[in-house]
């Protein structure tokens, strides 16, 4: 591994990068909730982190955008380590979605999605057409959503807000944290179909938690599985199914028991 | 002598100390606010802070208002005989509810809104201008209209010290064994706390995101 870190940072083919990464909450002994991950995501890839509820995957996620640090071992994110970059600019580089969408409740959709250009400084006129391009992307209406409240949008349309919101400002990597979770499952195949294609067609470094095998498989062009804070599996969705090993297994059983699972 | 035929005979009079009085009190509420928010807002961030400001502002109120205006006469710059020392009192007395739901409101937002801000690349003072400070506006308000109500009622008492006001008809009526010239000064202080606190519920509805 070392020798892979000597490898000028600039020259790093990784979007992202994970060397060696360790994470433990400060001053709470025992076992850490990340440990010893290496992992490399690189321009285009659609990576799903799989696991079961608390398996790292979460915090494996919130260490690309700087939200967390690692307690050991290197993030790279293009070319420079995340304790390098100011986290402002890198932040903004970064589009992210959350499962409650986080929307902010006192701003209109058009603003939400304007937010992240409007921080770029970019002119008003170049973000009202942007928004009206994002939700046009995400399937909403830009003359009937752009005046509205988040809380007058359904969950899957706040979803879609969210994505629209990610996207405004074209960061080349996209983090999504389980972001169809909370939703009803015809609207959540709904917007996997869906965002499944736009991720085709907008070719972003994306990396997705998720704990839905059936998800990773559609959205993924790797899935990485987590078990315990370490990686148990990585493969391509046509071979992950075959893999021996027991996290892999009990996530293959669960596709069978899963209701509305295919026969 | 009925209490009707003592409003009409001092009109004037009672007029004058209820415009006092509001003077009092409005004085009282804007140094409150200057304190109380700002403070709110630092102690968000300082929870050492937090502590000590939470709990000498809930001192200051459990201190029986006659009390403290008494304690305060003999205070160099801040106390006395007069409006300067009843305005402090008062002070003290607003600042908890104004502190304790400026900390609660801007606390209490959605943590993933909060994490959807900081994600995106806002920082510190864009989180607490743009989100933080508008989503706690109304939290913020409910305590500042808490505190005027308590404030309308204290100053009565600040006529003891010399301040003037509605409490002078009050202590005079107590004085006299009059139930006219008490309800000269309880009637206006009363309605004034209806009508402070009815205008600032009204402008909290207006400010409510939910």
């Amino acid at each position: 591994m070392s020798t892979e870190m000597n490898v000028k940072m600039e020259q790093d083919p990784a979007a992202i990068r994970f060397s060696g990464v360790s994470y433990r909450i400060k001053g709470i002994a025992g076992r850490p909730i990340l440990k010893n991950v290496s992992l490399e995501v690189r321009p285009g890839d659609a990576v799903v982190l799989l696991g079961r509820s608390g398996s790292g995957k979460t915090t494996l996620l919130r260490l690309v955008n700087r939200l967390l640090l690692p307690s050991d071992g290197q993030v790279v994110v293009a070319g420079r380590l995340t304790s390098a970059w100011d986290e402002i600019q890198l932040r903004r580089g970064i589009g992210y979605v959350i499962q409650e969408a986080g929307l902010f409740p006192h701003f209109t959709v058009a603003q939400n999605i304007g937010l992240v250009p409007g921080l770029l400084g970019w002119p008003a006129d170049r973000i009202a057409a942007r928004v009206n391009e994002m939700l046009q992307l995400v399937g909403l209406e830009p003359r009937e959503f752009s005046p509205r409240r988040p809380r007058e949008l359904s969950g899957g349309q706040r979803q879609r807000v969210g994505v629209a919101r990610a996207l405004a400002a074209d960061p080349p990597i996209l983090l999504m944290d389980e972001p169809f979770g909370a939703l009803d499952p015809v609207t959540r195949a709904e917007l996997q179909r869906e965002f499944a294609a736009l991720a085709k067609r907008l070719a972003k470094t994306i990396v997705f938690v998720t704990h839905d095998l059936r998800e990773a498989l559609l959205l993924g062009s790797r899935i990485v599985l987590l078990q315990a804070g370490q990686i148990v599996a990585a493969a391509a969705p046509q071979e992950f199914l075959r893999i021996d090993h027991p996290e892999v297994r009990a996530f293959a059983a669960s596709l069978l028991t899963a209701p509305g699972a295919p026969a | 002598m009925s209490a009707l035929r003592f409003f009409r005979t001092h009109q004037a009079e009672i007029f004058a100390a209820t415009l006092q009085h509001m003077t009092l009190v409005l004085i009282a509420m804007v140094i409150a606010i200057a304190i109380g928010v700002p403070l709110g807002m630092l102690i968000v961030r300082r929870p050492a802070l937090r502590s000590l400001a939470l709990a000498v502002a809930s001192v200051f109120q459990t201190i029986p208002s006659l009390a403290l205006f008494g304690f305060l006469i003999p205070i160099p710059f801040l106390g006395g005989i007069g409006r300067r020392t009843a305005v402090v009192a008062l002070v003290l007395y607003a600042l908890l509810p104004i502190l304790r739901n400026t900390y609660v409101g801007l606390t209490g937002i959605d943590p993933a809104v909060l994490e959807s801000a900081e994600a995106m690349g806002m920082t510190q003072s864009q989180i607490l201008l743009r989100v933080r400070l508008p989503l706690a506006l109304s939290v913020i308000l409910a305590g500042i209209r808490t505190a005027t109500v308590i404030t309308i009622g204290v100053a009565t008492i600040a006529a003891a010290i010399g301040a003037g006001g509605l409490g002078t008809f009050i202590f005079r009526g107590v004085a006299m064994v009059s139930d006219a010239v008490i309800l000269a000064g309880a009637v206006p202080a009363a309605a004034l706390a209806l009508l402070a606190d009815g205008l600032l519920a009204l402008l909290e509805r207006r400010l409510k995101v939910s």
